[in-house]
């Protein structure tokens, strides 16, 4: 893999999130605590492939997507997006960014202003980076969401949409800067199932005709088979497992990534049943216990997981595992 | 043992009725797990709340019947309804519910409440039945004196599971019971069901948007359009040879982890508007199969084979 083709580069990203404490506590000890939500993640994303971020809630994959935009600012690592590195840039030079790098969010309900019609919510982008050409540049945008005829919708305020045609709106803002890099944020999770293979159908679209790469954030694995081409999986602000998402469910070899393919139910009823293959729930991310994170829950812990945090490494072409048994 | 007959719900509202539950239709014998499918707005939980009496102030039902055993539940009194049949031969899990258990209260309080509601027994021996229940959803009896925030969000399900479960119920009404838990976690609930079910001999009536959690653990599934049933089946028929163009497409858009890969076929359009739905078949207008007759007459719910039931037209 030539270094051209990568488009984001992630390095030892970490994100610590200081937990706010009482006043006596502050006075009786000097030790701070940390939510980890990012515990140094490595990993690269090519040009015009969709890459998956999946984990249960809380594992620390939206945190992730939003410090590699710089959203949030991130507590230590490195990425760079082509050339580029995110983390040196200045606020101004950040405002550049913004045109190369965009979000969908997950909520259309939420993430669209109820008080601005489609066409300022989609030329705001343009405004901002004072680009002009408005009225053409958000039909075109709103062609390419397929809201047609475009001059229909751009006095329409989001309370007169459905949810699909809300999402199309946020993608049409996030692409009217004509960004190479998205970070999707589990862009269907809040609609029906009608409405989401369109909405995934879109985001094809966009990768063939505009070559766009996406970082797509999902709980749902199935959706991911789908949708991504590669997948990693995430524990608690670490990465367990990455490989192409077919393998990923065919052959997953981190005992979490078993647990978590082994308990999504299969639409087929004369398929397997879910199954439960670890109690408990995910811990609380403050105060992890030494070692391997995932130790606590997993059937195969060993001594050395106790001790040892696992490093994430290539154990057979394109599969990385994070565990000790590999 | 549970009957539901040409059920219409209509709520009044500034803009007209909205025909939420629109000729409903469904049949659930003992130990049947019936899953009640549909996009968000077609009907499922108001279905739900007409069968259980709970509907808001601005919901009518105009017309049909609610068989439970032999006893129309809708035209028999609330006070009689409330002693002999709410909560006590069928209860519901609500949507949401395990957020909405009281943060002051213990949550085995909060079921011994349940309990002394309904039932006439003394305070201790609802607490015995309390801690039973624990045990029986998984959870050990010695956290039923903590508080709803000790709790993990899993253990909360557990804990609303045992509430509706508290007289015995015949019959189990779950909204949409996995939907804001994780995966691990939904698959330790799912299974909780499945062996409740086989344990107590419950039959169940399982509302969701996602189809693999009926597959996974129920044995009948309705598919639900528009405030109408278009489909109901066995859960291998509706899965394996579905007949309504909507059921296909749902199926055929439904991802899933193993088996072939799905490729994107959208249902174009959206759900109809419930106040004017379409004339004829409320799908026509994303029917990629939509005949003449479809645009004007609406189709009847006919069993086409033993057992399965559809309405679509051209099907006929």
């Amino acid at each position: 893999m030539s270094s051209e083709e990568i488009i984001v580069r992630v390095r030892n990203l970490r994100k610590w999130f200081p937990v706010r404490t009482g006043l006596l506590h502050g006075l009786i000890s000097r030790e701070k605590r940390y939510v980890k939500a990012v515990d140094g993640i490595s990993f690269d994303i090519k040009k015009r492939e969709i890459y998956g971020l999946a984990g249960e809630s809380g594992c620390g994959k939206t945190t992730t997507g939003r410090v590699i935009l710089r959203l949030l600012e991130p507590t230590a690592g490195e990425v760079h997006l082509g050339k580029q590195d995110v983390f040196a840039l200045t606020k101004r030079e950040l405002n550049e960014l913004r045109k190369r790098a965009q979000i969908i969010f997950q909520d259309p309900y939420e993430s669209l202003d109820p008080k601005m019609n489609i066409f300022d919510f989609v030329a705001e982008p343009l405004v901002v980076h004072k680009i002009g050409n408005e009225e053409e540049l958000v039909a075109n945008a709103l062609k390419t969401v397929e809201l047609t005829p475009p001059e229909e919708f751009f006095y329409r305020f989001p309370h007169e949409l459905s949810g699909g045609q809300r999402q199309r709106v946020a993608i049409a803002r996030a692409m009217i800067l004509n960004p190479e890099f998205i970070v999707a944020d589990e862009p269907v999770s809040m609609l029906d199932v009608s409405i989401r293979s369109s909405i995934l159908k879109l985001m094809f679209k966009l990768r063939d005709e505009m070559g766009i790469s996406y970082l797509y954030i999902t709980h749902d694995l199935a959706t991911a088979r789908q949708v991504c081409d590669r997948t990693a999986i995430m524990y608690l602000g670490k990465f367990a497992e990455e490989t192409t998402t077919e393998e990923l469910l065919k052959n997953p070899l981190h005992p979490y990534t078993k647990a978590l393919v082994a308990a999504v139910p299969v639409p087929d009823p004369t398929a397997r049943k879910s199954k439960v293959v670890i109690s408990g729930e995910i811990p609380s991310p403050i105060d992890l216990p030494p070692g391997c994170r995932f130790r606590p829950r997993c059937p195969y812990a060993m001594e050395i997981c106790k001790r040892e945090e696992p490093s994430l490494v290539e154990v057979e072409s394109n599969h990385k595992v994070a565990c000790h048994l590999m | 043992m549970l009957d539901v007959q040409n059920l219409k719900t209509y709520f009044t509202t500034r803009g007209g009725a909205v025909k939420a539950v629109d000729d409903v239709s469904l049949q659930l014998d003992k130990g049947d797990a019936l899953g009640l499918a549909g996009e968000s707005g077609c009907g499922k939980t108001t279905t739900a709340l007409t069968i259980m009496h709970l509907l808001p102030s601005n919901a009518e039902v105009l017309s049909g019947k609610i068989l439970f055993g032999d006893v129309d539940l809708l035209t028999i009194d609330e006070e009689r309804l409330r002693k002999e049949f709410r909560w006590k031969r069928m209860s519901m899990i609500f949507q949401g519910a395990m957020n909405a258990l009281n943060p002051v209260f213990r949550v085995g309080d909060q079921i011994r409440q349940a309990i002394l509601t309904h039932e006439d027994i003394a305070k201790a021996s609802a607490w015995e039945r309390v801690e039973e229940l624990f045990s029986l959803v998984g959870i050990n009896p010695d956290r039923a004196r903590d508080y709803p925030h000790e709790f993990s969000g899993g253990m909360k399900q557990r804990a609303i599971i045992a509430m509706s479960l508290a007289c015995n119920p015949d019959l189990v009404i779950a909204d949409e019971p996995v939907t804001a838990l994780d995966v691990i976690v939904q698959a330790q609930i799912l299974e909780l069901m499945r062996s409740l079910r086989e344990k107590l001999g419950l039959s169940m009536i399982m509302i969701t948007h996602d189809l693999s959690v009926i597959a996974d653990t129920c044995n009948k599934a309705a598919i639900m359009y528009a405030g109408k049933i278009v489909e109901r089946a066995d859960i291998v028929a509706i899965f394996k040879h579905p007949e309504h163009p909507y059921t296909q497409g749902l199926i055929a858009n439904f991802p899933s982890i193993s088996g072939e890969k799905k490729g994107f076929e959208p249902i174009s359009g959206s759900p109809p508007n419930l106040i004017s739905p379409p004339a004829g078949c409320r799908f026509h207008p994303r029917c990629p199969y939509a005949e003449e007759i479809c645009r004007k007459e609406e189709p009847e719910i006919v069993e086409i084979k033993r057992g399965h039931f559809v309405a679509c037209h051209p099907k006929k």
